[in-house]
């Protein structure tokens, strides 16, 4: 059965301002697609939309082959009737209730036998391993425990459509990671169409299979996640993904297969450049070197930050600072001298004025 | 002609679709809860309102002998001209205008100077007993808000008004003096001591709220204690003086139960009492034009208020960190001041209850001896010479029907007040920033403007006659309780926002995803989730309207009196010890209730009064 979910054109203001700004967006079955923006892009709005607890002010909403939402239709399905579920950034357990009675609300609803609501319960209990929680109130339980009871609650009434607004992140980072791989695993065991909201490009990256980034409610790129971190298609996506940051520098093409900057020149390929552009460069792809090459540009070493697994270095030449990755723990020392080398293959050329990505 | 038949049918169809989504609109919960709280408070508020402005815009059936050709229901503004611009005008308004400006102001102001004093002295002193203190001041709020002046009359009276000496007269030979027993200063003394409540729950509240850094950063500069106070700390607390301010001249304004007995015996009237008085002589229309003023009066003052202070709620946005200011030092006063304020505070309520108390054990008035001493008042049997035949409070079965009136009218106050007060805090805050909230919102606060005596004689123009389906319901019991919750609706709008802002959107929204409709959500959500605040809201409610007096005296019948009631009325009929016997009555109902208040978890008088 498919529950494909398509949004066309869909606009939500609130009083003067604009959060949700002609949206559209097809969700393919069975995917796990994630809404990236920072705080007041919209993307929480645009989820609230889905699930009726928002009425936009134009545009349509289908969930599989069910019109959910029509403004110009007048169309506009309760959000108990769209046989989607739920989990909220701060859980939403009813304090006043038990584990059981949290799960089985629902299922009271929907006027199953006990037997059966008991049963159910127990899978969805079990699928999130808690078994043994039944009979504890929410606040006896620890943020995550908290959080794996709010999953089962949503697992325990087979909703089609699952919906997540930031349900990590009020997780301390360790427990996040264990929940990602959990969530992952929940969504390929599963396999309900999912729509998760997050302001974490690390989430996103590490469990969608698809990332709509938002800005002030306009929807800025719908990608696979390598794509995203590829080929962001404007500056904006491509400075809010990476960390660190990717290096964006002021430049000049004029004609001969690289870019000028202020005091140098990066050869790139530039069939499609002109004029002025901006020259984005992920740290991981700029070599370090220690000894001049051809090609190989001299920068001194202004902070060496090393974390572990790889060290940032963060370069100067003249007013030009750049963030550089190398794996493991650097030997380079501050105020040392070194050369950065540039793959060509890997930059990407941004049109100055409008932002957008010069595709290559 | 087939392009005007397909833009036919466009037109309809997004005809139909407006009508749809409007329809959606309208059947939301909160768009149907709204709409019918602005259906009640149309009929609990604005019609009455109306219908007395309009009652003072015509000629009243007594108007007819006044102006020669003259029709009752004539558009007229006779009523205005007489009140403003005759000779009735100085007896009928401007004096008593005038006075309840001076008793207003008078115990605002004393009222503002003691608990302003009192809760810095709490607060920012190192004085021992403190947390006694802290409790004790809340007492005088518990006691019917003339209990003071009541007991004040046991105290001072004097021979002007006849009849018996006081005790004042018996211990000192002498009788007091005019001004100490009757007029403004009794009054204003007698409303100071019941409000200053107020004034040390807001300004305690403001305290200990603001950030210690504020005022250590100005000591680090340098600046003294003094200064410190003047410059830092009183801007800081003023947002909730003016809240403590406005909530006390209001009900001063509206009050009648002090001014009843304190002044009317030496024809000292306010507003308050001469809208009695006005009622009483048959001339409703001119009871109305001077509630009108009243409520003018109140509403100008409060909206001064809110311009210097900016918004009626700034007082909360003060919270900073936690409370380690520094203490002021009071070093040999220590002993001295704390005794003379536990001693004040113990003054204030144990004398007026012993004075009470002691005479309602005296069988005649101003007769102090010990033989004089009875319990006749309490469990006597009907005498021919004594209380006009009544007998003791406690073998009167009209008094246990007035206490059931009493208890039965606070319950269904309360009762309803509370369900009134959850479904405006949904109604509000789940549309806060729509239009419809803050049309719900506002209309709730008008109640908060009209002094409880006004709003009394509001209502006597509305029900006297059936209005659309409701019937007439002037003498009826179920008046009162109408009118009562009218009254309470700005309280119980403030205690259910604030219960419903407790409850986070998601919490109802993961059950409207659920699939659980309205009643179901309220039912298994909302419902248990702001218990807390309702059950507290429900018990302040509760003896607040047990004690209420100047809301209920112009709709009160002798089969609908309650306790409050009665005692003007024994008082009237120089029944003293009767008036002061139920009084007492009273008081325990009240303190029972506030027990309860005390027992349940989390409720409080500070909750209540939605703090």
């Amino acid at each position: 059965m498919s529950t494909t979910i398509i949004i066309k054109n869909l606009t939500k203001r609130f009083g003067k301002t604009v959060a949700v700004n002609d949206v559209s967006l097809t969700i393919e079955s069975g995917s796990f697609l994630t809404l990236l923006g920072p705080s007041g892009c919209g993307k929480t709005t645009l989820l609230r939309c889905v699930a009726g607890l928002e009425d936009p002010d134009g545009g349509e909403i289908y969930i599989g082959d069910k019109m959910v939402f029509s403004h110009p239709k007048g169309i506009s399905v309760p959000p108990g009737k769209r046989e989607l579920g739920m989990v909220f950034q701060n859980y939403a357990l009813w304090p006043h209730m038990k584990v059981d009675k949290n799960i089985t609300f629902a299922l009271e609803i929907q006027k199953l036998g006990q037997d059966e609501m008991k049963r159910r319960m127990r899978e969805s209990l079990a699928e999130v391993k808690m078994e043994d929680y039944e009979d504890r109130y929410p606040r006896e339980m620890s943020g995550g425990q908290q959080q794996r009871i709010a999953l089962a609650r949503m697992l325990a009434y087979r909703p089609k459509v699952f919906l997540m607004d930031e349900p990590l992140s009020n997780l301390d980072a360790r427990l996040r990671m264990d929940m990602r791989a959990e969530l992952k695993r929940l969504h390929f065991s599963s396999g309900a169409t999912t729509i998760y909201v997050t302001h974490d490009q690390v989430e996103a990256l590490t469990m969608s299979s698809y990332i709509a980034v938002m800005k002030e409610g306009v929807l800025q790129q719908l990608d696979t996640p390598d794509r995203i971190y590829r080929f962001p298609a404007n500056l904006f996506v491509a400075d809010f993904i990476g960390n660190p940051k990717v290096n964006l520098l002021d430049g000049y093409v004029d004609g001969q297969g690289s870019v000028k900057l202020e005091t140098f020149s990066i050869a790139a390929d530039t069939r499609n450049a002109r004029g002025s552009v901006v020259l984005a460069a992920r740290p991981e792809d700029i070599s370090i070197l220690t000894q001049p090459e051809p090609g190989a540009v001299e920068f001194n070493a202004y902070s060496v930050l090393p974390s572990g697994a790889d060290t940032t270095i963060v370069a100067k030449n003249g007013n030009i600072e750049l963030n550089v990755r190398e794996m493991g723990i650097s030997k380079i020392k501050m105020d040392e001298k070194i050369w950065l080398k540039f793959n060509p293959t890997v930059l990407n050329l941004y049109d100055k004025e409008s932002g957008n990505l010069l595709a290559g | 002609m087939a392009e005007f038949e397909i833009s036919q049918q466009a037109f309809s169809l997004r005809l139909l679709a407006t009508t749809r989504r409007f329809l959606h609109w309208l059947t939301s919960a909160r768009v149907v809860l709204s709409l019918i709280m602005l259906v009640i408070m149309f009929y609990m508020v604005i019609i009455p309102l109306y219908r007395m402005v309009e009652t003072t815009f015509t000629y009243q059936e007594k108007d007819v002998y006044r102006v020669p050709d003259a029709q009752v229901g004539q558009i007229t503004l006779f009523h205005y001209i007489r009140m403003f611009n005759s000779q009735m005008s100085k007896p009928y308004l401007r004096d008593p205008l005038v006075h309840s400006m001076v008793v207003s102001f008078g115990a605002t102001g004393l009222a503002f100077f003691l608990g302003g004093l009192l809760a810095w002295m709490c607060i920012r002193t190192d004085m021992p007993g403190r947390k006694l203190i802290n409790q004790l001041a809340l007492l005088p709020y518990i006691m019917p808000g003339w209990t003071i002046a009541q007991a004040w009359t046991v105290l001072f009276k004097n021979r002007i008004t006849g009849g018996a000496p006081g005790v004042f007269e018996f211990l000192m030979g002498q009788s007091p003096p005019v001004w100490l027993s009757y007029g403004p200063v009794p009054i204003i003394i007698s409303s100071a001591l019941h409000y200053y409540t107020f004034f040390f729950l807001f300004v305690t509240a403001a305290l200990m709220s603001i950030d210690s850094s504020l005022e250590e950063s100005g000591e680090l500069m340098g600046a003294s204690r003094r200064r410190i106070l003047m410059k830092i700390t009183f801007p800081l607390v003023l947002p909730a003086l003016l809240s403590g301010f406005i909530m006390t001249f209001s009900k001063v304004m509206g009050t009648y139960g002090g001014p009843a007995l304190l002044g009317v015996p030496v024809k000292y009237y306010t507003i308050s009492t001469m809208i009695r008085s006005a009622i009483g002589i048959g001339d409703k229309a001119d009871a109305f034009v001077l509630a009108i003023t009243l409520i003018l009066f109140s509403m100008i003052n409060i909206y001064i208020n809110q311009k210097l202070v900016g918004t009626r709620k700034s007082y909360e946005t003060i919270g900073g960190r936690g409370f380690m200011a520094q203490v002021a030092k009071l070093r040999n006063w220590k002993g001295i001041l704390t005794t003379i304020v536990i001693v004040f505070q113990i003054l204030v309520i144990v004398l007026p209850l012993g004075l009470l108390l002691f005479d309602t054990f005296m069988l005649t008035t101003g007769k102090y001896s010990l033989d004089n001493l009875t319990l006749h008042n309490w469990i006597g049997e009907s005498v021919k010479t004594i209380n006009n035949g009544a007998p003791g409070v406690l073998r009167n079965p009209k008094i246990y029907g007035f206490a059931w009136n009493s208890i039965r009218l606070s319950i269904w106050t309360a009762f309803f007040t509370a369900v009134l007060g959850v479904i405006l805090g949904y109604a509000i805050v789940k549309g806060r920033g729509t239009r419809l909230s803050r049309l719900v919102e506002q209309l709730a606060f008008i109640p908060y403007v009209i002094p409880g005596i006004a709003f009394g004689a509001v209502y006597i123009s509305m029900f006297a006659k059936p209005f659309g389906p409701i019937p007439a319901l002037y003498g009826t019991f179920t008046l009162l309780v109408v009118v009562s919750v009218a009254k309470h609706i700005p309280y119980s709008s403030r205690t259910g926002v604030s219960a419903m802002l407790q409850v986070g959107r998601e919490l109802e929204e993961a059950a409207q995803l659920a699939g659980a409709n309205t009643w179901r959500r309220f039912r298994r959500i909302i419902f248990p989730l702001t218990s807390s605040g309702f059950v507290s809201g429900f018990l302040l409610t509760f003896i607040t309207t047990m004690r209420e007096l100047s809301l209920i005296i112009l709709l009160v019948t002798p089969t609908t009196m309650v306790l409050a009631t009665q005692t003007m009325r024994y008082k009237e009929n120089g029944d003293d010890q009767m008036a002061n016997a139920v009084i007492i009555i009273l008081i325990v109902l009240v303190s029972i209730g506030n027990f309860l208040i005390g027992k349940f978890r989390g409720g409080s008088l500070k909750k209540g009064l939605g703090m």
